[in-house]
């Protein structure tokens, strides 16, 4: 089904709003889950269910918020920053991610604030225009 | 070290019964309340009513169950979330409630449920719930090896059921 961007957005931000319990204008293109949200763990998960019920779509483990397993790995992180390594593996899982301002200090605890509204929305427009 | 602790059963179970079991998808339970519950007389004092966290917490153990179930109860299910508590009716004493609960997602992480109370087909509430799977999560974090969420105690509770939908004709025959 096509669907242009705005039309996205609105879908995402009804679901944000549902699952965070946050308002409608707080829910900006560039707000972080974490940091202007208050998402936790299982909001994630939540927020992965949501969207493959209101797209219609599948999104497998990992895809969307991928950083379990960048963290499990030990040879991405050196001293609480991404190795270049982590970096190309991040760059090759999060297309749908802009990580130009992460790069320059990839401290991992910014890792979350790369999570932002308007990073779903790349991802699922991507997502449905590969169906 | 060694010696193995004796099993502790928590007497915590807000459901007296299921009466409805579909595997993977849906089950529906029974529960009488009762002025026997000691609580009902403090909430509150000449209007006993349920505590809405009780109806929550007897939504979570029907789901909970439910999900648990549907991965043959391999998995820590954790209440990770309440998506949604709405109540809109009381609950008093003598009041018989039937909780049903549907999965809506499972995966090997996580799942979620929704549900609703009914009161002779009056609703009483409408919960949906999200249950973590812990060890499929929080990597780093170990728990216990032993299912602590899953103990000897809802084996009980979902025989009958189960039997019942081993041999449908024996149990209508006994209900004549």
């Amino acid at each position: 089904m096509a669907m242009n961007r705005d039309e996205v957005f609105g879908k995402v931000q009804e679901v944000l709003v549902d699952a965070l319990g946050v308002d409608d204008d707080e829910v900006r293109t560039d707000s972080a889950l974490m940091r202007d949200l208050g998402a936790e763990s299982i909001d994630f998960l939540d927020i992965v269910f949501r969207l493959e019920k209101a797209f219609g779509i599948k999104i497998p483990r990992e895809e969307l918020f991928p950083a379990e397993s960048l963290m499990n790995n030990s040879g991405f992180i050196s001293n609480g920053k991404l190795t270049e390594t982590g970096l190309n593996e991040l760059r090759q899982k999060i297309p749908h991610i802009d990580l130009s301002t992460f790069e320059n200090d990839p401290d991992i605890n910014k890792l979350g604030n790369l999570f932002t509204v308007g990073a779903i929305v790349n991802y699922i427009e991507a997502k449905l225009n590969a169906a | 070290m060694g010696q193995k602790a004796p099993q502790r059963k928590m007497r915590w179970i807000w459901i007296d019964k299921f009466i409805e079991f579909e595997s993977g998808k849906r089950a529906v339970t029974i529960k009488n309340v009762t002025l026997a519950e000691e609580h009902l007389h403090d909430h509150f004092p000449g209007f006993p009513v349920m505590p809405e966290c009780l109806m929550i917490e007897a939504m979570a153990q029907t789901a909970g169950i439910l999900v648990g179930e549907a991965k043959k109860f391999q998995e820590k299910v954790i209440l990770a979330k309440i998506k949604k508590a709405v109540f809109f009716h009381y609950v008093k004493p003598g009041d018989t409630l039937k909780l049903e609960a549907e999965i809506e997602s499972i995966t090997p992480e996580a799942a979620s449920t929704t549900g609703k109370i009914t009161s002779s087909d009056k609703l009483i509430a409408e919960i949906d719930l999200m249950f973590s799977h812990i060890d499929q999560n929080l990597a780093g974090k170990k728990f216990p090896e032993e299912n602590f969420v899953f103990t000897g105690m809802f084996e009980s509770l979902l025989r009958d059921v189960l039997l019942d939908n081993a041999n449908p004709s024996e149990s209508k025959s006994e209900e004549k």
